[in-house]
């Protein structure tokens, strides 16, 4: 590469842009412990002269932010662990067995991956209906429950990285089928299991139309939902709002920041999104 | 004797192990089946009725919502609104991701600290997002239309003239889905064969003239990918929507109306379960010949 003012022309068109991504994250942290006085000043300050908490206060006075938060957490939680047992198992045996109907299940199962849920919300809203799982944390869970990625991706590893040796070995120790995958393949597809843990863990946090749909009182809300229908309400409040953005996107971002060598890989992967 | 007791033990095994297979599906197999699978062909079914979910009869209309669709002008907006977001947001998002990319993938100081933030939006959830880019966009207090006022334009009317509030959403989704094709772009690069690259140096090729004749034509599949799977994604857009346009008289995407929105309305407002059901169908449709063109492109790019 040559350098020089062509280096130094690439390294300014980088940093530009990079503000213009960073921008809007640091206006909102900016902005949410602004004092209302500063919030509708302008030209808009950048930063706040005289920094303020009282933001975070009035969000949550004004709408149940934890109670979002904890209704949140277990959704993320809860959604995360199934998936990963089910992307796991099925991931297994289709990596390392054959048997009758193989390729058929797994075309099915990866077949409808491409279809958005938003094309089959509406009936599978009316199966909430009918099992009363509406304003429940089953209904918000239940398209959330497997990954059709999730199945993908351990599938990959386990054919491709996990040797069939290891599981010869443990036959003959006498291991039955169900203990070698518990304790043989587990193990050993644990940043596998990261990989998919965190894009299951990202989808349930960030899902927006189907508990939207599904939880009909305040108590029910997920952060996407609480903060979506809070930020209409209060619209004279931004303050108050942006606290509670805030709140809601810290979570997600930190998981990222730990986790983001495992994402951008799973991305490259496999097109995932 | 010996043989046929040896190949009942054998088939015994395998019988063993076929149903440790069947167990172990049995559990995400039962979970495909009645969240997704049966909610896909109930969609198709539904939208051959006519039903308000709260009356016990459900008469069969046959093609008559699909009828009526084609005639409503709600519906009309919302796929012309869509398709208009899809075509500028895919495009503005594909270029500037590749521009991006292009000297990330060749490795520059720093390199890791521009790939996450450019990553950054695309992760983080959209609704606070779209929170932080409605007061961006604000008429009066906005960041942007001070900024367009450093440069003597403006104001825009971002958030209530609808024109307006459509380029707010593009502006912000383009934002958001920059990082992850800059990604794909990144992994796409890297695959060309550094030969290539050395006998354009030796040819001479250099800069613009190596970018078209060499990277651009090595590229084109990873480029058509990235839009197939971007358009996808954008034809499915509502959150940003939602709140972004939202706040006259209370009604959420009076102002851009969008595919996803029209069928959220007529299903979750109006209870119009059928015709919601044909105008997924629709959208069904649509996902369905992207993927297919995906599949195209794939299988050319392995041959």
């Amino acid at each position: 590469m040559r350098g020089g003012p062509r280096l130094l022309f690439i390294h300014a068109f980088l940093a530009a842009w990079a503000i213009v991504m960073v921008f809007p994250f640091v206006w909102m942290l900016s902005t949410s412990v602004k004092p209302a006085t500063e919030i509708i000043q302008f030209p808009p300050p950048l930063l706040p002269h005289v920094p303020t908490f009282a933001n975070y206060m009035r969000a949550f006075q004004a709408a149940p932010f934890g109670r979002f938060l904890v209704n949140s957490l277990i959704v993320t939680f809860v959604s995360t662990m199934v998936v990963l047992v089910t992307s796991s198992m099925a991931g297994y045996v289709f990596g390392k067995y054959r048997f009758p109907g193989r390729t058929v299940i797994f075309l099915i199962l990866l077949a409808t991956a491409i279809l958005p849920l938003e094309t089959y919300m509406v009936p599978l809203y009316l199966t909430m209906r009918d099992w009363r799982w509406i304003n429940t944390y089953q209904g918000l869970l239940a398209p959330y429950l497997m990954m059709s990625f999730g199945v993908f991706i351990m599938r990959q590893y386990f054919q491709s990285t996990f040797p069939d040796d290891l599981m010869d070995a443990a036959r003959i120790d006498g291991a039955s089928e169900w203990r070698i995958f518990t304790h043989v393949a587990v193990p050993t597809a644990l940043s596998a299991m990261a990989a998919v843990g965190i894009f299951a863990a990202i989808q349930a946090w960030t899902a927006f139309i189907w508990p939207l749909i599904i939880a009909s009182t305040q108590n029910m809300y997920t952060t996407e939902v609480g903060l979506a229908v809070f930020q209409k309400r209060y619209t004279a409040d931004y303050g108050a709002i942006t606290a509670g953005a805030i709140v809601s996107i810290l979570p997600v971002t930190a998981i990222f920041l730990f986790f983001r060598r495992y994402i951008t890989q799973g991305i490259a992967f496999t097109g995932f999104r | 004797m010996g043989h046929a007791a040896a190949l009942m033990r054998v088939s015994r095994a395998l019988m063993a192990r076929y149903a440790f297979c069947y167990l172990m599906l049995a559990l995400p197999t039962a979970l495909f089946v009645v969240f997704r699978i049966i909610p896909i062909a109930r969609t198709l079914q539904l939208s051959t009725l006519n039903w308000d979910l709260i009356s016990p009869a459900k008469p069969f209309v046959g093609l008559g919502n699909f009828r009526e669709l084609l005639l409503d002008p709600n519906f009309q907006l919302a796929l012309s609104n869509t398709t208009i977001f899809a075509a500028v947001t895919v495009t503005a998002s594909v270029v500037l991701a590749l521009l991006v990319a292009l000297p990330l993938a060749r490795g520059v100081r720093l390199e890791g600290l521009y790939q996450l933030l450019y990553f950054l939006p695309f992760v983080a959830p959209t609704v606070p997002e779209a929170v932080a880019w409605k007061w961006i966009c604000d008429t009066r207090y906005g960041v942007l239309n001070y900024l367009l006022s450093l440069v003597g334009l403006g104001p825009v009317s971002w958030l209530t003239e609808p024109r307006a509030t459509l380029w707010a959403v593009i502006i912000m989704s383009v934002w958001k889905t920059l990082g992850y094709n800059m990604i794909l772009f990144i992994v796409g690069l890297r695959a060309i064969p550094a030969e290539y690259t050395e006998a354009a140096l030796i040819d001479g090729a250099a800069g613009w003239r190596h970018f078209r004749s060499i990277t651009l034509p090595l590229l084109m599949p990873t480029v058509l990918l990235i839009t197939v799977i971007s358009t996808i994604a954008a034809y499915n857009v509502f959150t940003q929507v939602y709140v972004l346009a939202s706040d006259i008289q209370g009604s959420p995407a009076g102002l851009v109306r969008v595919l996803i929105y029209d069928i959220f309305e007529n299903a979750f407002r109006f209870y119009r379960m059928g015709y919601a059901s044909a105008e997924a169908t629709v959208f069904f449709v649509i996902v369905l010949g992207l993927t297919l063109i995906q599949f195209r492109v794939l299988r050319s790019q392995t041959e």
